[in-house]
């Protein structure tokens, strides 16, 4: 797939280790003392809903399963609770790629955001709803600041695919 | 083609429809977060998900650990000398009371031996490093370095050198949860040392702790010191847990609203002991059962005493 539609840019077919490897980079970044500081983001949230805009064939609803159940044990928190968020992110980024794709990136960021928004806001209301107590507002600061890394976590995260610049005439592809 | 997947597109084998999927994941995912939150029957899957995720954390949590590290090595000759110093004079400060305890704890076992009262329990522990507090924002939890292979087990108490930290609440292979008290499900059986009342201390999730169900005209000041009651069978008696600050006496309301802070530096980070557990107490008696017989018995007589 393209960047953007608008764009000529062809990109190589994505590579499974890649994915896989992002994914796992991206919970390790969770794992990291800084997930204490306020308005850090979710990396597995927006790893997760990247690939799910971009490769929904690859990453779906079987990946945010499984990651969600990794965050639960290693935040401490109730099982389930990442599972259901992200399991909506994955299905909500994949049934929303063919339009998401269409636009130019920062536009893309925009319809990211109520994703992730929504992915935070869904466990904060089911950890509310069952008597924890309300985390403060710097709880949803997370989501804006990842929708700002959209654009640089698509540079990234598409690099591997790029093509190089100097082709070969006789073999375009 | 570049651009365009090498597999071709699986126009036949697609599997279940997306949103039979999404409906399977979410029901999935409900049922686990239902029967983890009431019935606490998942332990063993998080276990064996911790085996797992526990060591990549410590990796992750190396190098800021590492730099706390340096901070201290760097901290220079004169800081470390003061500190010295006045680990010194602390020390000195309270030798008259620590050289003559162990004469007054002699006296007391024989003491209570002369009146034939239980004897007091000694505490002993094992000290555990705080590795780090667990990322839920919606708790307050830490993670210390033991686990079951220290034969920790899940409710016992941790204390710092101030005073009540918190309870064990979930114990992994080489790790375990210390629940903070300050956390808003822990609770602490308490006695107010002034008055010698007995009520219980709840946390609020912002730090303090609220005693709650203290009668707007009971005997309560700012400044009371609360310790552990010593009646919950897990917590030892005379261990300081908060101090009063604020107290809100509204007689709209029965109950006076008191908040306290905890004593011990629950929100730092550093070492915690994690006491062993206490010596069974002996099986209390069963109260509604005899309690119930003893009223249906009254009754049956009050009812015979007239007929005769």
């Amino acid at each position: 797939m393209q960047p953007t539609f608008t764009s000529s840019r062809i990109l190589l077919p994505v590579r499974p280790w890649f994915i896989f490897l992002s994914l796992i980079v991206a919970a390790l970044l969770n794992f990291l003392p800084t997930a204490h500081w306020p308005g850090m983001p979710d990396w597995v949230a927006l790893v997760l809903c990247f690939w799910s805009v971009r490769e929904f064939r690859r990453v779906g609803m079987g990946w945010g399963f499984v990651l969600g159940l990794l965050m639960d044990v290693a935040d401490g928190a109730v099982l389930g609770q990442h599972c259901f968020a992200y399991v909506l992110l994955a299905y909500a980024g994949a049934s929303l790629s063919r339009r998401i794709l269409w636009f130019p990136l920062a536009q893309q960021a925009l319809q990211i955001m109520p994703l992730l928004i929504g992915a935070q806001l869904i466990q904060a209301l089911m950890r509310l709803a069952v008597g924890a107590d309300f985390p403060g507002w710097g709880y949803f600061i997370g989501p804006f600041v990842a929708t700002l890394l959209w654009i640089p976590a698509t540079f990234i995260l598409l690099l591997p695919q790029y093509r190089p610049v100097e082709q070969d005439p006789n073999r375009p592809i | 083609m570049a651009g365009i997947d090498h597999a071709p597109p699986p126009f036949f084998k697609r599997g279940p429809a997306p949103l039979a999927l999404l409906t399977f994941y979410i029901a999935v995912s409900l049922a686990i977060f239902v029967v983890d939150l009431r019935f606490k029957s998942l332990e063993l899957l998080r276990q064996s998900i911790a085996l797992v995720v526990d060591p990549v954390q410590r990796v992750a949590q190396t190098p800021g650990s590492l730099v706390d590290y340096a901070g201290q090595y760097l901290q220079g000759l004169r800081a470390l000398q003061q500190e010295n110093e006045e680990l010194k004079h602390a020390k000195l400060t309270s030798a008259p009371d620590l050289q003559r305890l162990a004469q007054l704890e002699v006296e007391n076992t024989r003491l209570r031996k002369l009146l034939d009262v239980k004897e007091r329990e000694k505490a002993s522990g094992q000290v555990a490093q705080i590795l780090y507090t667990a990322r839920d924002p919606f708790s307050r939890k830490v993670i210390v370095d033991k686990g079951q292979q220290a034969e920790i087990a899940a409710g016992l108490p941790a204390i710092d050198e101030a005073g009540v930290v918190g309870q064990v609440t979930r114990v992994f292979p080489f790790s375990s949860e210390i629940t903070l008290i300050t956390d808003k499900d822990q609770v602490v059986p308490v006695q107010i040392v002034r008055t010698g009342q007995r009520s219980i201390v709840f946390g609020l999730g912002n730090g303090q702790l609220e005693l709650r169900y203290m009668p707007a005209n009971a005997d309560i000041e700012v400044g009371d010191l609360l310790v552990t009651s010593g009646l919950d069978d897990i917590y030892l008696p005379g261990f300081p847990v908060a101090k009063v600050v604020n107290i809100e006496r509204d007689s709209a309301y029965s109950f006076a609203r008191v908040f306290c802070v905890p004593i011990a530096g629950v929100e730092n980070f550093g070492e915690v002991m994690i006491l062993a557990p206490r010596q069974a107490r002996p099986e209390r008696p069963p109260e509604s059962a005899s309690r119930a017989a003893g009223n249906d018995g009254q009754r049956v007589k009050k009812k015979r005493i007239p007929k005769n």
